[in-house]
Formats: structure tokens, sequence, C-alpha cells
């Protein structure tokens, strides 16, 4: 039932990138060029999905099971870091070069696009550099805890 | 600042973006997960038991998106002006900055300013102003 879910949300919101324009890397960064010809269409995409997602917020914010009785798992953190930060503005570059944003590159890789295709692949590879990374950083800050330890 | 007046879409740009949100209410409620592309393929690269069914389902949802589109009416158009070089550039920076930062414009410029997080604010504020920068730069100042 909730994977049935899941793959309903996620051709709903597909649907809504096509529709809403947002599925065009050429009209994504013609709203990205303030000082071209600008075309503001994407801000009432956000404005649209934002009035949607804050009516459903409010009410998944009081519970603490979804409605198929799985725990609610929203993020709590409040930590406004550098990675936070500079992870944001490196996605920023990325996604101002060749107006693709992750959930974009997933439909254009859908439409049979070889360029979305390369774009997909690309993202797969930056996040499994990030997995590799982290996963080094984390056994970096564990080797380190038990070297204190005996030390 | 001159806007394009031709190819301003507001009716349908906003009808999408209440689909956005609709799909978004649809896997906070039922699944109680926030419908961020990034992190939901992110978590497929580090499998944790009993975590990557609705993470795939969701993701082949949106894949087969465009497949569904198109019975019901032909795509709209679809250019993409980066060469290839570019775009695998373009790819490895979302990855990784993606990622790094918590998500992108679905978790946080979407479901995040829906919950008002503090550092979703911030993170939408930092690639919107980084993605402006970066088209200024290549299309007024390299080009």
């Amino acid at each position: 039932m909730n994977l049935l879910f899941a793959l309903l949300s996620g051709l709903i919101f597909g649907l809504g990138l096509i529709l809403a324009g947002m599925a065009n890397p050429a009209k994504v960064l013609a709203f990205l060029d303030l000082a071209g010809l600008w075309d503001p269409s994407l801000a009432l995409v956000m404005g649209g999905g934002i009035a949607m997602g804050s009516l459903a917020f409010a009410l998944a914010r009081r519970r603490t099971q979804s409605l198929l009785g799985l725990p609610m798992q929203l993020p709590t953190s409040r930590q406004l870091d550098r990675r936070l930060i500079g992870g944001s503005v490196t996605f920023g570059i990325g996604w101002g070069l060749a107006g693709i944003c992750p959930g974009p590159a997933l439909v254009l890789l859908g439409s049979g696009s070889d360029k979305g295709m390369i774009f997909v692949v690309a993202m797969l590879a930056g996040m499994g550099a990030f997995e590799i990374l982290e996963r080094r950083s984390v056994a970096a800050a564990n080797d380190k805890h038990t070297h204190g330890k005996t030390a | 600042m001159t806007i394009d007046w031709n190819h301003f879409t507001p009716l349908s740009s906003l009808a999408g973006g209440v689909l956005i949100g609709v799909a978004a209410a649809l896997l906070a409620l039922c699944n109680g997960r926030i419908a961020g592309i990034s992190g939901i393929v992110g978590g497929l690269l580090r499998p944790q038991r009993g975590d990557l069914g609705w993470r795939a389902a969701f993701v082949i949802g949106l894949i087969l998106a465009p497949l569904l589109y198109r019975v019901l009416a032909p795509l709209p158009e679809i250019r993409i002006e980066a060469g290839s070089g570019l775009i695998i550039l373009a790819g490895l920076l979302v990855g990784v900055g993606t990622r790094y930062g918590a998500g992108c414009t679905s978790g946080h410029g979407i479901c995040g300013l829906s919950r008002r997080s503090p550092r979703s604010i911030v993170a939408t504020l930092s690639f919107m102003a980084a993605g402006f920068a970066t088209v200024f730069v290549m299309r007024h100042l390299l080009a």
C-alpha cells in the first residue's frame, strides 16, 4: 500500500513538473536570467506548491503516524552551518549551468532525452562521491575518537 | 528587468505547482516522508532494509510521468541548450551539492518553505542566489 502511494506521488509530482514548465531546462534558465528576457513563470510554481504544501504540513505536523500507520519522518534539524550553505551554493551553480535540478532530471530521463540521461548519470556519480567522502570522514572521526580514549 | 510576456505561462505554472504540492501532501500524509527528490534518490545509494521500496516506487513514478503525460496531451517543448560537457559538470555539482546541502528545489524549496523551516529558507536563498549569479556569469559576462 505504501509503495502504491509513493508511486502515485512520484507520478503526480512528475506531471506537475511537466505542466509547470520545470521539465524544460530552457524555461528554467529563462527564470534564472534576471538580466535578460525574464520569464517569471517558475515563481508561480513555487507559489502553488507552497500554498498546497503549507496546508499539508500544517496537518502533518499534528500527527505522529501517517494515514497508513507509518511513522512521520519529518526533519527536525535546525542547524545553520557551512555544509548547508556550501552544499546549496554548489547545487545552485550546477542548476544555473544547465537549468536542471534533480526532479526534472528524472522526468527528462523518462522522456527519452539523451542529455537527461547523461545528467542523471553525472548526478548519481556526484551523490556517490558524497557517500564515499562521508563514510571516510565518519571513519576518520571514529578512529580519532578511539585513539583519544586509549591514549 | 524586461519580462518575457510571450513565454510567461502563469496558469499552467500555477497549476503545475499545485500538482507538485498535492504530490508532496500525499507523500507526507500517507507515507510520512518529505518529497525531496535528492534525498529520496540519495537514500537509494545508502541502502537500508525496509527503506528502499518507497524510494524506488517514487522515482519510478517520476520517470513514468512523461509517458503518462503523453497519453493525456502532447509533451510541452523540452530544450536543453547546454552541451554534454557542461551537462556532466552540472550533474556532478547538483549531485554533490544537494547531498551536502541536504536538499534541492523540492525538499528545501517546496516542502521546507511550506514547513517554514529555517534551514530550508537559508538553503533556498543560497541556491537561488547561486543560480541567478551563475546564469548572469554564463550569459552576460562570458558569452
